[in-house]
């Protein structure tokens, strides 16, 4: 039986002093063990709502809960049970990729042998362990989005939340990121997926949101969403049908 | 408490893998410590103890001039020249010399300086001793003579002299000159009164002086001499300057997005700071040692005195630690509200230069303007100098530094309070 992974109950947020409103009352549900694709142009809203989950931002009005916590109850339980990976490499170049790790590690409470066996399988599962004690200033930029997906994972969270995980890394990579996310999903995690490649999240994604001007205009399965489309034969026709084909400059 | 170990470990291997850092942190306050001493003893030694030149123009040649050379002379502080390959000085030529900064101090005797001196005592020795009618004697009758003028010694100092320095010549002169006029109206009224009379006047100074010190002893060895200022004053701002790296290096967690990471974690940002804070308070006492030991073993290899720790080691490290923990917090608070490197480190700077200015570093607080003098109590760096002074000048105590120790303590706890709502605010924006 699946349960509820995120609530989300009328959620706005509007910034001081902007004129317009970044998120609009939005309401949507995710079950444990989806892989939610929040699809939307740039500018759209998603950073914003993703911010909120994250608790870095607080919302105008409304209200959430993820894993049946909420940060105004339970923050640290809440944070324990989410992992995220920012679309920057957040890194600390100077360090190599286990000395961030174990870091990273640490500030969600593994510790001792447990977290040095963690660090070294993650790396070894994405081809990085020949690499580990390497500065990761110098590493590739494929090798670079491998290790952030890492420090994001290593405390194997309910939630997931994945902020662009595969933008310019080559083929390779975009794979092995993709096999472990898949990975990830098969042992039980729920993923919040972010993407402008709508091929890779038709294919990925068991269920996708599309935003636009703070809203959530659609959700559902890939299928149905194309169904419901009549001229549509992938999930970027559908995109463009809600969205426009104008430029998106924000 | 592992959270906190592994932050301070973090910490430490970004800033060990940062060679430029590396070098600011421990190089540099080095570097300034030294360069400052060595300057300022040449400016403290101009004052208490240099070799200064002094040109001596004598028109006078008589007995005053033999006064003052012999004066100049007993001085080892002081060089006299009398005469420039071989020709003498004249006036015009010793007041270019020192316009021009060749020399500090040039000193010009009038003509008959000594004989009109003589004359003049001599008028007002008569007048007096007609007042009292020794009859008989024909010298003593007060006759109608010429007023004697005034005669000046003028003194020429290089423009760039420090005031102190000219203060210290101009009273050692008035003093030498006010002596003379003495004995010359002594030995007027010795010969008037007969020179049958055998008196002998008391060569000595009657009224001294004696700078007594804090153990009643002389205090000449507890003077502040340029180390025993400068190795606790320039510590003080090379703690304090610890500022600089630390708001870059929060910013810097800002903008490479490692901050959001520790945001999104169980983390809380006070831990995170705790983990900056022991690392640069760490850096800050290892800042404090070096400064200490080259202090204590380097400076007397380089014409400097050794500093002078005696038994303070113990108290003098808890005013460093407390002044790194205030430094720490000014640094975090920075960190905190910056945006980018551009606010944080010019502002980080030169807030650091504020604080020493006002704090007393480069100038002692008791000469600034009575404005600035209340301004200083607001510097934290004032308050660990205040300390520092405390226990090296006045042998105070634990307890005597406690008001500093707790003035340094809320410094910091004031500092990393408004840093945690500051933070927290922002994420209502």
């Amino acid at each position: 039986m699946s349960t509820t992974a995120i609530h989300i109950e009328n959620l706005s947020k509007q910034y001081r002093g902007a004129d317009f409103v970044a998120v609009q009352n939005l309401s949507l549900t995710i079950q444990s063990g989806e892989i939610f694709g929040l699809l939307g142009p740039n500018g759209a809203g998603k950073t914003t709502l993703l911010s909120m989950l994250c608790g870095i931002i607080r919302p105008t009005s409304g209200k959430f809960s993820i894993n049946g916590y909420t940060y105004e109850q339970s923050p640290v339980q809440l944070k324990q049970s989410l992992g995220v990976v920012p679309q920057d490499f957040a890194l600390y170049p100077s360090l190599t990729a286990r000395e961030n790790l174990l870091y990273f590690g640490s500030m969600y409470g593994l510790k001792g042998r447990k977290l040095e066996q963690e660090v070294i399988a993650s790396l070894d599962a994405l081809g990085l362990a020949t690499f580990m004690d390497k500065r990761v200033e110098t590493f590739s930029g494929g090798m670079k989005r491998r290790v952030n997906l890492l420090a994001g994972v290593l405390h194997r969270p309910k939630v997931l939340f994945l902020d662009e995980p595969t933008v310019g890394v080559d083929v390779h990579s975009k794979n092995a990121i993709m096999e472990y996310l898949k990975a990830l999903h098969f042992q039980g995690t729920t993923i919040v997926y972010t993407s402008h490649h709508l091929s890779e999240a038709q294919a990925f994604c068991t269920r996708v949101g599309i935003m636009e001007s703070g809203r959530l205009w659609k959700e559902g399965t890939p299928e149905q969403l194309i169904a419901e489309e009549e001229k549509a034969q992938t999930l970027e026709d559908v995109f463009i049908e809600i969205t426009g084909k104008g430029l998106r400059d924000v | 408490m592992f959270k906190l170990r592994r932050s301070v470990q973090k910490e430490l291997l970004l800033l060990f893998r940062d060679v430029g850092g590396i070098v600011i942190l421990f190089v540099m306050p080095l570097i300034l410590l030294l360069a400052v001493t060595m300057v300022q003893k040449g400016s403290f030694d101009s004052i208490l103890g240099g070799k200064v030149s002094v040109l001596l123009v004598d028109h006078d040649r008589e007995s005053i001039s033999q006064r003052i050379q012999e004066y100049f002379r007993a001085d080892e502080n002081l060089e006299l020249l009398m005469e420039l390959d071989g020709k003498p000085i004249s006036e015009e030529l010793a007041q270019e010399l020192v316009r021009q900064g060749t020399y500090q101090l040039a000193v010009i005797l009038p003509e008959h300086l000594s004989r009109d001196l003589n004359t003049h005592v001599q008028q007002n020795v008569d007048k007096i001793m007609s007042e009292f009618d020794f009859s008989g004697d024909t010298t003593l009758v007060a006759t109608e003579t010429k007023p004697i003028e005034p005669k000046e010694i003028k003194l020429y100092f290089d423009p760039a002299a420090h005031a102190s320095f000219k203060t210290a010549i101009k009273m050692s002169i008035d003093k030498l000159v006010s002596n003379i006029e003495s004995k010359t109206i002594y030995s007027t009224f010795q010969e008037e009164l007969g020179e049958d009379m055998d008196i002998e006047l008391g060569e000595q100074q009657f009224i001294s002086y004696k700078e007594v010190g804090r153990d009643g002893e002389h205090a000449e060895e507890s003077l502040p001499d340029a180390v025993q200022h400068n190795v606790p004053a320039w510590t003080l701002f090379a703690i304090f300057f610890i500022v600089v790296p630390l708001s870059i290096n929060i910013v810097k967690e800002k903008a490479q997005g490692t901050m959001l990471r520790i945001e999104t974690s169980p983390t809380s940002y006070a831990l995170f700071l705790m983990g900056k804070t022991v690392t640069y308070l760490l850096i800050s006492l290892i800042q404090f040692y070096l400064m200490l030991l080259v202090g204590i073993f380097v400076f007397p290899y380089i014409g400097l005195h050794s500093f002078q720790v005696g038994n303070s080691f113990g108290l003098l490290s808890v005013i460093a630690l407390f002044s790194g923990l205030a430094a720490v917090g000014l640094g975090i608070l920075i960190g905190t509200i910056a945006s980018t490197q551009e606010q944080s480190a010019p502002f980080g700077a030169t807030l650091t230069v504020v604080l020493a200015a006002v704090g007393g570093v480069w100038v002692p607080v008791f000469i600034m303007p009575p404005v600035m003098q209340q301004l200083s109590a607001l510097s934290p760096m004032n308050w660990g100098l205040g300390a520092f002074y405390k226990v090296l000048l006045r042998g105070g105590g634990l307890v005597d530094i406690l008001p500093e120790i707790i003035l340094l303590i809320l410094c910091f706890l004031l500092t990393l309070t408004v840093a945690i709502l500051y933070d927290k605010k922002k994420r209502t924006v």
